[in-house]
């Protein structure tokens, strides 16, 4: 077993290996524009990015005429998002979001905010899904696009893209989905689920980082502006040179994921599951956050009470992992994922978000579990909080001076 | 975040690690912070009769740059008086562990956690 353990499969994931080799040859030798149709290399590059369109679009049930390649998820949740809205503001200017989305659709929302539109950011329910009856409360007759993620990407949580397309459906909205945790690892659907927009992100299930994809539905056909002007390709949606090594990457990536995704889940899932069982079993006061059901195999994300997550990060410094906790971060504010949860800022301190993939082994999720057991005793025995809590204080009725 | 030395060496061998008596007339405590800040630190001295800090331990919940500066602080204060222990400064604190700028309430809690453990002391006497 190779230290240090990449447990952040929600972060990024390694490019496969079988995705890699046949990436190589468009970076050297095929290095054609797949825009001249003049010559050979053109051509032979053509011949590949239609082969990748294809790809993408059978891994989601999408006509490969509907998708555009695009630079990743964030420039796919742009172009979904403001780009139909600006296309559709005669009709109205209303949006409805969740509060746990991802910052791509989060900060979308609210620059078209800023250019007039109306938001209405849904809570989630506590174990992250939207509450169904909320949602089709929330339309009014301006409302012109839903986007509710797939997955999220800190609790791993798996939203209800069915019901929500059939909402959205029955009353003539579109709905975009922020794919970004989704594609390659659930099955999606894009006619089943009447999914309008999607979003995909490459690096998120073993191609190269720099490519993702948006699907655009055309029957009955969906509009958007561009948000970036040049060349005309990809339709208008998306000018620029199409880099052909990435979506050669990001279209083995795909086929790769359609082929395996079953066996894949099912390996994942019981090394999540062996996972959880191995530190709920041996540690108290832990929590798993986010629904355990409709849930993503690869993600654990769990709160050791009395224990902050930067610190246990360090203390567990052969393993990458993530935190919600603020000291991660620049703002100093806890997951505003979790918080949406209703989980307290101190529990949101001390989670953990554990990333299972592909290349995860039973050799390394017993290690994790082991050294974080490891780790937890020791930082509680060092818990000024923990002693308070082994003596019976109850540390809700402390009052605390915040700084 | 990649960290400085020092604070690696005092998270990974925290100094004084643990509890006295807090009912003891010659302990002081000091408790700062607060859980849903992600930082709470517990600091206590032990006072002898010459009026001189001869020993001091914590426990914190906090971030490795927490956790260092209240273990530096529990090893500077030891052999000190209570009015040479008063002069500590957070500045020092952050100087000395090279904490970056997001990291400076860690030292200043550190510094309130002295305070607060001398002043508690004080009232007992």
């Amino acid at each position: 077993m190779k230290l240090p353990i990449y447990m952040d499969n929600q972060a990024t994931t390694p490019v496969d290996p079988r995705v890699l080799e046949l990436m190589l040859p468009w970076f050297t030798e095929k290095f054609g524009n797949p825009a001249s149709s003049s010559h050979s290399f053109g051509w032979e590059a053509d011949t590949a990015v239609k082969k990748a369109r294809k790809q993408v679009a059978d891994l989601i049930g999408a006509d490969p005429k509907e998708i555009v390649f695009t630079s990743g998820a964030t420039e796919s949740d742009n172009i979904a998002i403001i780009g139909s809205a600006n296309f559709h503001k005669d009709r109205g200017n209303h949006i409805i979001t969740l509060v746990s989305e991802h910052k791509a659709v989060l900060d979308s929302c609210r620059h078209l905010e800023s250019e007039g539109f109306d938001v209405t950011y849904l809570p989630v329910q506590t174990n992250g899904i939207v509450d169904l009856d909320v949602l089709a409360a929330a339309f009014t007759d301006k409302t012109i696009l839903v986007t509710v993620m797939a997955a999220n990407n800190e609790i791993g949580v798996i939203q209800p893209l069915t019901e929500i397309g059939a909402l959205c459906k029955e009353r003539k909205v579109y709905f975009h989905t922020d794919a970004a945790q989704g594609v390659g690892k659930c099955p999606i659907d894009v006619n089943a689920m009447n999914i309008d927009l999607l979003s995909i992100s490459g690096h998120k299930f073993y191609a190269p980082k720099g490519v993702g994809a948006l699907y655009v539905r055309r029957r009955p056909r969906v509009r958007v502006k561009p948000v970036m002007f040049g060349g005309g390709h990809e339709r208008g949606i998306r000018s620029g040179t199409l880099p052909t090594p990435l979506l050669v990457g990001l279209g083995a990536a795909c086929e790769i994921a359609q082929q395996d995704m079953e066996s894949d889940n099912k390996r994942v899932f019981a090394l999540r599951e062996r996972m959880r069982h191995g530190i709920m079993e041996q540690l108290t006061h832990v929590e798993l956050n986010g629904d355990l059901e409709q849930r993503l195999a690869g993600n654990l994300n769990i709160s050791f009470n009395y224990v902050e997550g930067e610190s246990l990060m360090m203390a567990i410094k052969d393993v990458a992992v993530s935190s919600g906790s603020a000291c991660t971060s620049a703002s100093l504010e806890p997951s505003y994922v979790l918080r949406a949860l209703g989980v307290n800022e101190e529990m949101a301190h001390t989670s953990i978000r554990f990333g299972l993939g592909r290349f995860s082994t039973e050799e390394e999720v017993d290690f994790v579990v082991k050294t974080i057991v490891k780790a937890v005793n020791n930082l509680r025995e060092m818990s000024p909080l923990w002693e308070m809590a082994q003596e019976g204080v109850n540390l809700d009725e402390i009052e605390w001076a915040a700084h | 975040m990649a960290y400085n030395e020092k604070v690696l060496d005092h998270y990974e061998n925290p100094r004084n690690v643990g509890s006295f008596d807090k009912s003891d007339d010659n302990v002081g405590t000091g408790m700062v912070g607060a859980p849903a800040c992600g930082d709470v630190m517990k600091l206590q001295i032990k006072v002898g009769d010459d009026g001189v800090i001869s020993d001091a331990k914590f426990k914190t919940f906090g971030c490795g740059s927490a956790i260092a500066s209240s273990s530096l602080v529990t090893e500077w204060i030891k052999g000190k008086s209570l009015d040479d222990a008063l002069t500590i400064k957070n500045k020092d604190i952050a100087e000395e562990l090279a904490l970056p700028p997001v990291k400076i309430h860690c030292s200043v809690l550190a510094e309130d956690a002295i305070k607060q453990a001398i002043t508690d002391y004080k009232k007992k006497q």
